[in-house]
């Protein structure tokens, strides 16, 4: 199994993923509580992106609402917990359905019908708008007025109830995104993740080479819908306040997107690099201009902007493949 | 002698005009069968409704004694006929080996093993050494050779090509005939073509169907088929046959 997930994979990058996987589990000793945060977002995004690129970079479908998974999956456990006192661990086993089984519903009207392309897209982006105008009239989870979660000093870190401090949901989000990575690369190396390319490229041909299209896009809809769900988790145990508004709001999407995009769609390494040049790039700006006393609102999404427009110019295939370039990391010859 | 595919009557109607009319034949289990006719004689759409891209407005299509007309094109492909396009539709950003790969993983669940036979495939088409080149950066006669590639590695019964000669240099269409006539030789694949270089098909096929406005008009062995005068006159021109 770990023979196949490495084989062709130079040395020096499994070294460099070992000493950034390293670099990761020691940084909250270092980290102060702002580059915490921080840390936390890049992680956040670079699961979440790469859960995202399962749809579009492998298998072709752009999916321009995937708050819709991060906030069914939020909302699930959040209201299990308000509700019922079931805490997320326990919540991520009706999360996670929903979420796949919502997923799944979209792939079908599409897929069946043979929605593709900005159409799909468009239908992606009318589900979250569904779910967020539906939840702005949904009573049981507290409507437009937000669902909240109580919150107290913990003493200690509770990773079952997932109540605690920044860092055990730093560790949280680390573990999901490495298990992400893992899943990924299994899946890219497996029969499924071949047929995934191969309708990405051209699904009448792939029509042709005998695979069941509409099969194939399923379980990529299905998988990558479910493992957003369980960001979506963290997110309302981490915040532990939901708005619809926010949730549910289209630049959530787009700020999942982003990464990946930066980074390389339909590359393992493309969100986690591209969260981190994403936020980094984003954050700093902003803090450099605050030091010098200047508060620009919006100056965050201006970056990203230019960002996305200097990526798509000069590195349309996006950052990762011209740094593996760069280090000499591309797949080995076999 | 049973036939490995049998058209029966086979017509195709886009609203006024009948691209198909009533078109019948068979294909022997080791044949290499040919369509020809001028442009606009319903090859492709006969093709087309064979391969599952279209269905038939009438008439039945029996592959290895099972009727297949009207079934999705991946579904037909699962029963044992490959195909290439006529325009090449290899998939651009994978190697060449991938690409193989995909086509070998039809009826194999294991990646090494399709690996293993995505390489047998590849040396018999003389691609093997440019396997880690994306197919996007063939040459037109190697992307050509690369979708034969991936629809063999299905493991067909059946291989359907559109026209893979043209834009061929005459060398080069010698090179795939040779290769085609090695593969029904030594694996008894049947293969039926739609071609326009006479001189592939004068090369390959046993046996030759002439279609003309959608309806056959003759049907034979290729220096019969050539001499037909309703042939010469509809589609080969008289200054063809020498």
């Amino acid at each position: 199994m770990i023979r196949r997930l490495t084989a062709g994979v130079p040395a020096r990058a499994l070294l460099l993923l070992c000493v950034l996987l390293v670099g990761f589990l020691v940084a909250p000793l270092f980290a102060g509580d702002y580059v915490l945060t921080v840390l936390i977002l890049i992680l956040y995004f670079a699961y979440t992106g790469q859960a995202w690129n399962i749809m579009m970079g492998f298998a072709g479908q752009l999916s321009l609402g995937h708050a819709l998974y991060v906030g069914l999956g939020a909302y699930s456990a959040a209201a299990l917990y308000v509700h019922f006192g079931l805490g997320p661990w326990i919540g991520l086993l009706v999360a996670v359905p929903v979420a796949a089984l919502t997923g799944a519903f979209i792939g079908f009207l599409a897929f069946r019908f043979r929605v593709a392309g900005v159409y799909f897209a468009i239908l992606t982006i009318a589900f979250a708008e569904f779910a967020r105008v539906g939840f702005d009239h949904f009573g049981w989870t507290n409507a437009s007025s937000g669902l909240f979660l109580p919150v107290a000093q913990y003493a200690r870190n509770d990773l079952w109830q997932l109540r605690g401090h920044p860092v055990m949901f730093y560790y949280v989000l680390l573990a999901a995104t490495v298990l992400a990575f893992i899943l990924c690369r299994a899946l890219l190396k497996s029969r499924i993740g071949y047929f995934w390319l191969a309708i990405r490229e051209d699904e009448e041909a792939a029509r042709s080479a005998g695979i069941d299209v509409f099969h194939y896009k399923m379980i990529a809809v299905v998988i990558s819908a479910a493992m957003t769900s369980f960001a979506g988790v963290v997110y309302a145990f981490y915040y532990n306040n939901l708005f619809p508004e926010q949730v549910f709001n289209i630049s959530r999407s787009i700020d999942i997107i982003l990464g990946p995009i930066a980074g390389g769609v339909g590359t393992l390494f493309g969100p986690i690099l591209g969260s981190f040049v994403i936020e980094i790039l984003g954050e700093g700006l902003r803090s450099l201009l605050e030091s010098f006393g200047i508060d620009v609102p919006g100056i965050k999404q201006v970056v990203f902007g230019a960002i996305l427009l200097l990526v798509v110019v000069a590195m349309p295939d996006g950052v990762w493949p011209w740094l593996a370039r760069k280090l000499g990391l591309t797949e080995q010859q076999k | 002698m049973t036939a490995l595919l049998s058209v029966n009557g086979v017509t195709k109607q886009f609203r006024g005009l009948l691209a198909v009319d009533s078109v019948t034949f068979d294909v022997a289990g080791g044949e290499i069968f040919a369509v020809i006719g001028p442009n606009g004689a319903g090859k492709t759409t006969l093709f087309n409704m064979v391969a599952g891209m279209l269905a038939p407005t009438s008439g039945s299509i029996t592959f290895a004694g099972e009727r297949i007309e009207g079934l999705a094109p991946d579904k037909i492909c699962r029963r044992g006929i490959g195909r290439t396009f006529q325009i090449v539709r290899p998939f651009p950003a994978l190697t060449v080996e991938d690409n193989v790969i995909i086509g070998a993983l039809l009826h194999r669940r294991d990646v090494d093993d399709a690996r293993e036979h995505a390489s047998n495939v590849l040396r018999r088409l003389d691609l093997y050494v440019k396997r880690n080149q994306t197919a996007s950066s063939l040459t037109l006669p190697d992307r050509k050779r690369l979708e034969l590639a991936r629809a063999l590695a299905t493991d067909p019964k059946l291989l359907l090509l559109d026209e893979v000669m043209a834009g061929l240099r005459p060398m080069e269409v010698d090179v795939v005939v040779a290769t085609l006539r090695e593969l029904n030789r030594e694996t008894g694949l049947t293969i039926l073509l739609i071609e326009h270089v006479m001189r592939a098909v004068m090369a390959l096929a046993g046996r030759v169907l002439v279609l003309h406005h959608g309806a056959a008009i003759a049907d034979g062995a290729p220096d019969a088929v050539v001499r037909n005068p309703a042939v010469i006159d509809s589609y080969l021109g008289a200054e063809a046959v020498g």
